[in-house]
């Protein structure tokens, strides 16, 4: 742990990467306490200040009824983070579990799981997901699952290609003569060798989430108005560009900063874990 | 007493004109407590053999059978626990993600053996007989030497108190020093622990060293078997002096350069 924070700390932008995950973590936990107006993470309108340049009252400026952008920012990571949080909490296991058994078990098993996968990898993501979200009313829950379902035939990938090469090592003969069990074999011995590919691809990847998840809401597909997003704020305001530009410049940086903050957490964990891809 | 029964043992690799027999009408006893020792250059069949006497490869045809009982396709547990292998690379058999301690501990728990409350004291005591600290089941493979790595391979295959133990080219990967105290190792455990080993190899120094009998493998074929003095003093079979005959042995005249070199410096 202390060796991983060095080696990270190490290189100037892992710990960009590092300060700026935090960073976005922090504000989304503090929103209720940190926000100046706390009230207008719903549905509050005030005419009086509607679509107001930033100023020292409203940092970012306002919307077009009046809610503060810098408040909303805030409470729209609060939004990002959790279903960031929620679809790789689901999309890795599911994948893992699947690709751990196509690459240990081989033969009709393999070929079985993974045209599956392929099948799934063949789709566009994003148009797998705007379809399924046409099917199903466009809510939070709805676009967690939307972007679970494109995401874990990644992951299915990923541990089949490592799993596939572990299985020709010693020390999986080794179990295998000794009369270890094949859950064992594939979930004790293989699974571990796996698990520092995972960790950086769900590093990764939380960036990639955060983006889909605002693309889709950016199409009017995800979460819902009156909750704050990141993807339909900067919907809403593209409409206004170039005047109202702080309607779109912030949400979009706010974007910006999280994906590039994951990123750079990742290459970095990449480095600590030793994963070479 | 035979513990090990091989007859007729074929093994071909692919099919029609391009098939290969790597194992080629094979038959021999190991006796129980020897030390059968089998020898022969690289693709003589020796590794094929290894792995059908451990079940990873089934034989295209001929008979093993193993305390009296043919050793078929389905292994019953008690067949698989009582023939243990340690690996040639002690690089990878180990897994690096898990503990010395459990990797030890996988043959006690797959069989059941003892109460669970004891194996870490099992596993002390496998480390303790094969000369390695207990304190080491908390490390990870990478803080080893590949001889003490090998140690805990042997330390792995007796924990599930094997009673034939196949060693393919188990000294190989080490140095000249590490190599000479596992042989040592090997030697006591077997004399201790009663085991019966099929010693793969293709050094004929280690040979000398721990084997009682020798079997001389030339492309899939048994050329001789015989006590290990006999096929040293007076091999029957070509092949197996022409084997003999590549022993690097110092004499006299190498002797004296030796001498000579060593002044100069």
């Amino acid at each position: 742990m202390i060796r991983a924070f060095r080696i990270l700390s190490g290189n100037p932008l892992s710990l960009l990467g590092l300060c700026l995950v935090a960073l976005v973590v922090l504000v989304a936990l503090l929103a209720p306490w940190i926000a100046p107006f706390p009230t207008h993470n719903g549905a509050v309108v005030d005419f009086a200040f509607a679509n107001q340049e930033p100023s020292p009252r409203n940092w970012m400026g306002t919307d077009l009824v009046g809610r503060d952008i810098f408040s909303r920012v805030l409470y729209a990571y609060q939004v990002s983070l959790f279903l960031g949080l929620v679809v790789l909490a689901i999309a890795p296991p599911i994948g893992a579990m699947i690709g751990l058994l196509a690459g240990y078990m081989g033969g009709w098993t393999e070929s079985v799981l993974m045209r599956i996968v392929d099948v799934f990898l063949s789709i566009p993501p994003l148009v797998l997901a705007i379809a399924m979200m046409g099917v199903l009313e466009p809510t939070l829950t709805n676009a967690m699952l939307a972007v679970t379902v494109m995401w874990w035939p990644w992951y299915a990938r990923l541990v089949y290609s490592i799993a596939r090469s572990e299985r020709e090592e010693g020390y999986v003969l080794a179990a295998e003569v000794i009369g270890a069990s094949t859950v064992h074999i594939a979930f004790r011995e293989i699974l571990p060798n796996c698990l520092p590919a995972i960790i950086t691809k769900m590093t990764l990847d939380m960036g990639f989430v955060i983006i889909i998840a605002s693309s889709l809401s950016f199409l009017g597909l995800g979460v819902q108005p009156p909750t704050p997003d990141l993807g339909s704020m900067v919907a809403e305001g593209a409409r206004y560009l170039p005047d109202s530009w702080w309607l779109t410049v912030f949400p979009g940086l706010a974007i910006l900063v999280v994906v590039f903050g994951f990123n750079l957490l990742g290459d970095g964990l990449r480095e600590v874990l030793g994963v070479n891809q | 007493m035979s513990l090990l029964s091989i007859q007729n043992l074929t093994k071909t690799f692919g099919a029609g004109q391009m098939a290969v027999r790597a194992i080629d009408g094979v038959s021999f006893d190991v006796r129980e407590g020897e030390c059968l020792a089998i020898v022969g250059e690289s693709g003589s069949g020796k590794t094929t053999l290894a792995n059908m006497i451990m079940g990873i490869l089934s034989q295209t045809s001929g008979l093993i059978t193993f305390d009296g009982k043919p050793l078929g396709a389905r292994r019953s547990p008690g067949q698989r626990r009582a023939i243990q292998l340690v690996q040639q690379n002690p690089l990878s058999s180990l897994n690096p993600k898990r503990s010395i301690g459990a990797s030890v501990r996988l043959g006690l728990d797959t069989y059941n053996i003892g109460p669970k409350s004891a194996r870490w004291n099992s596993v002390e005591r496998a480390l303790e007989a094969v000369g390695l600290p207990t304190e080491m089941r908390k490390r990870a493979p990478s803080a080893l030497s590949g001889g003490q790595r090998q140690r805990v391979s042997i330390a792995r295959a007796l924990a599930c108190s094997p009673r034939l133990l196949v060693l393919d080219e188990p000294t190989s990967a080490l140095d000249v020093l590490v190599q000479a105290r596992v042989l040592r190792l090997l030697n006591n455990l077997r004399t201790d622990l009663g085991l019966t080993y099929v010693f793969i190899t293709h050094d004929l120094a280690v040979v000398r060293n721990i084997a009682d009998r020798v079997a001389v493998f030339q492309s899939g074929k048994l050329v001789e078997i015989d006590d290990t003095s006999q096929i040293f003093t007076d091999p029957q079979q070509p092949y197996t002096r022409s084997l003999i005959g590549t022993v690097p042995v110092v004499d006299a005249e190498e002797l004296t350069l030796r001498d000579k070199l060593a002044g100069q410096t």
